[in-house]
């Protein structure tokens, strides 16, 4: 049995008016326990609505999704999420976000401290702890997201496209430092991006899924090595973006597919 | 120097204003010059009993602004959140909100007294439903990720609507009570003004009753100066509470 199963899971918004707005369909698909999941998709095709599905604050039109073997109801402190806006809480101090799940939990406050300090050297914030948010770069905005909830050590973490606002440095090097974080620590990963590359470099398997509705296309194993080349990383990317390219057209253009237009 | 720069206009008016009491263009009798104004503010001042009308008035204007800042948020947040609440309150804020409250001021003294209390609920309701306005607003456009992360970090049920719906929509809750705190003045003072046997309004009256107009304007420009300088404080306390907003 898979740590995180979704069984024919729709998601449908606008249900009830004449055009409903189908984002997922019938999706299937089994995440083992520690295991590295990346999807991939055109925007629009509701990987983003898949991971806040799993992250339980929505729920599905209809399927199942389980958590342990447990229907998931609700969110909870054991799913980690990371969002695209990074959701910083703006009125808290960096240490007051990194520490907040932390109070939550009523850790005392010499141990919260020293929790937080430890997450917030790891992403490189020392130095920072007074700031507020508003004052950081997007970059730092973000890493502060990822101390927040790797703080509550929580055993699945689920990011929403969370490097999309970042520029394409600080991007590569939050790319290497996630995933030494995850190869360090057991966790078991979902990662939303449509940018193949870092689905590639970060996952273990790769998820493609199609334009609007959202359903999967393919599941692709990932075996390169940690040390592989940037190039080994750049030819695997290749072979998913043959797969992408005609659902990322349809999206941007309804109707239309890539190969149609080519042999028109 | 740009403070300066800010009251000139203010100078002028009053360097104008004096000089066409001095030439004779307006009745002394009616609006007396602003070195009368001075004067009396002067004798106010050296009477011995201003500060007890200011005491007073204070005191029921911060008991009333309290009053309506902790219902009014705590109402405010209700009805944003709670199906019940909004059925109950909404059809009573609607029909309330343009209803001049000093009207209801003859009332409160039969229901309240002519002491304390009616003046305490004259402000009070006054102040009311800017602060439930602005708290409803306020919590209703609270970025609904902020309150998914919550969720996910552990936060439950009643707990999110302080934690993360009062935090997020404090900027909005504060300029709704900073309304409210210039609202607060006028029903202060018109509530003093009909029955009362002490505060600025009753002394206002009084002054004005007995004829005594450079008196009586002394005891507008105390409330005038008052309301400036809470004005100003509470602006500076709010900064202060919404450092965080301030970009890099």
């Amino acid at each position: 049995m898979a740590y995180i199963e979704i069984e024919g899971v729709s998601k449908v918004y606008q249900a009830d008016t004449p055009d409903p707005i189908i984002a997922c369909d019938r999706v299937d698909l089994d995440i083992e326990r520690d295991s590295i999941v990346t999807i991939v998709g055109p925007s629009g095709c509701g990987k983003s609505t898949l991971l806040h599905m799993i992250g339980g604050f929505i729920t599905p039109s209809s399927g199942e999704i389980r958590f342990g073997g447990e229907q998931i109801v609700e969110p909870g402190p054991d799913r980690g999420v990371v969002f695209q806006h990074f959701a910083l809480f703006p009125w808290m101090t960096v240490r007051g976000n990194v520490e907040y799940g932390l109070a939550e939990k009523r850790m005392p406050k010499a141990q919260r401290r020293e929790v937080s300090q430890h997450y917030i050297d790891m992403v490189k914030l020392t130095g920072f702890e007074d700031s507020y948010p508003n004052r950081l770069s997007g970059g730092m905005q973000q890493r502060v997201a990822l101390a927040r909830m790797l703080a509550c050590d929580p055993d699945t973490l689920l990011m929403d496209e969370p490097f999309g606002a970042l520029d394409a440095q600080t991007r590569m090097i939050m790319q290497e430092e996630l995933r030494e974080i995850c190869r360090a620590s057991k966790k078991t990963v979902l990662f939303v991006t449509h940018d193949v590359r870092e689905a590639v470099f970060l996952g273990e398997r790769v998820v493609v899924m199609t334009a609007r509705p959202g359903r999967i296309k393919a599941v692709l194993d990932i075996d390169l090595a940690d040390d592989a080349p940037r190039l080994a990383v750049d030819e695997k990317a290749d072979e998913i973006w043959d797969i992408l390219r005609d659902e990322v057209i349809k999206a941007v253009v309804p109707g239309a597919s890539y190969s149609e237009r080519a042999a028109g | 120097m740009t403070a300066v720069r800010f009251y000139i206009p203010l100078f002028l008016i009053v360097a104008f204003w004096q000089m066409a009491a001095m030439v004779g263009m307006v009745d002394v009798e009616l609006l007396p010059s602003p070195l009368a104004i001075g004067n009396g503010l002067a004798h106010l001042a050296t009477a011995g009993d201003l500060m007890l009308h200011v005491g007073v008035s204070v005191y029921r204007q911060m008991a009333g602004l309290i009053l309506a800042a902790i219902i009014g948020v705590s109402l405010g947040i209700g009805m944003a959140h709670v199906a019940w609440v909004r059925d109950v309150f909404e059809p009573i804020v609607r029909l309330t909100y343009p209803l001049p409250k000093s009207a209801l001021i003859p009332l409160l003294i039969l229901w309240f007294g002519i002491g304390h209390n009616s003046k305490i609920f004259a402000v009070f309701l006054g102040c009311l439903l800017p602060v439930v306005v602005s708290s409803f607003n306020g919590t209703r456009g609270v970025n609904t990720q902020l309150v998914w992360s919550a969720r996910s970090l552990g936060t439950r049920g009643i707990r999110l609507l302080w934690k993360i719906y009062f935090q997020a929509a404090l900027p909005e809750i504060l300029s709704g009570l900073r309304i409210a705190l210039a609202l607060s003045y006028t029903l202060l003072v018109s509530s003093e003004f009909l029955i009362a046997r002490a505060g600025l309004g009753f002394l206002i009256q009084s002054l004005g009753e007995a004829g005594d107009y450079p008196g009586m304007f002394a005891g507008i420009l105390i409330v005038a100066l008052i309301g400036f300088t809470a004005d100003r404080l509470y602006v500076k306390w709010m900064n202060w509470m919404l450092r965080w907003q301030e970009q890099a």
